[in-house]
């Protein structure tokens, strides 16, 4: 598979965010890092589909969403996958991420509907536009705005947030702020 | 929409919409979790993984 080097550099670049966002989708760093393999082997095996001069990010990622939902589509069948299942597998390893900080930020990211999620994900943190988040989820922009309201209202709700004051960066912040304010 | 009308005891209960503030809030939040996992760089895994498939297809193509 003879690669040009600027292709090459566009896919390892665009590594750093598809595991952040694989990691958002399935909840799980194992599960994200063979979720961002198989995406690698099909985008290259598939690289002359890739047309020069579009976005090579937005392309990677639509691969790995597409990929995703028929992995998650079967393993529902499977096992009676959920959200729910989704939240409780997320519960089960906190280490995995790190930094316990947003665990509670994750898992009530973990309880919102998938694509409410994944719209989020592909607007609020990966930076694409309506338009492209639309492209790589195949639906309309207008449903890409929607759910990302959607989303952003039901995190508010679940995090408790009516106001910016009413959550810090962290929890140890929040629970200062719940103690000492009224 | 009839929004205006509806005074602020409501806000609690079903906050229709929410403010810019939170908005901000929510967002800066993705997105420090989102960046935790983006400033791992690439882990050797898929540096090696192109290198390998590289290597392949010379090998398989030249």
């Amino acid at each position: 598979m003879p690669m040009d080097e600027s292709v090459r550099k566009a896919v390892l670049g665009a590594v750093p965010s598809l595991r952040a966002f694989a990691i958002s989708l399935c909840g799980n760093v194992d599960r994200a890092d063979d979720l961002v393999q198989e995406t690698l082997l099909r985008a290259l095996a598939n690289i002359d589909s890739f047309q020069p001069g579009t976005n090579m990010s937005a392309w990677l990622f639509t691969i790995l969403r597409n990929h995703f939902r028929s992995e998650y589509r079967k393993r529902r069948r499977e096992v009676e996958d959920s959200d729910g299942h989704h939240a409780e597998s997320l519960k089960s390893q906190p280490d995995q991420y790190g930094h316990v900080e947003f665990r509670e930020f994750r898992e009530a990211l973990a309880q919102l509907p998938a694509d409410q999620r994944e719209a989020l994900i592909l607007v609020g943190a990966s930076g694409f536009s309506y338009e492209e988040a639309a492209g790589i989820c195949g639906c309309a922009v207008g449903t890409i705005k929607s759910r990302v309201n959607r989303a952003r209202t039901r995190l508010a709700e679940l995090l408790h947030v009516n106001s910016a004051e009413d959550f810090g960066p962290d929890e140890t912040t929040r629970a200062v702020l719940a103690s000492g304010g009224e | 929409m009839e929004a205006a009308a509806t005074g602020s005891k409501k806000v609690n209960s079903k906050p229709a919409k929410l403010g810019r503030d939170v908005q901000a809030r929510l967002g800066q939040q993705l997105r420090a979790m989102y960046d935790e996992v983006v400033n791992q760089g690439v882990p050797d895994r898929f540096s090696d993984l192109i290198k390998r498939l590289e290597g392949d297809g010379k090998k398989d193509e030249r």
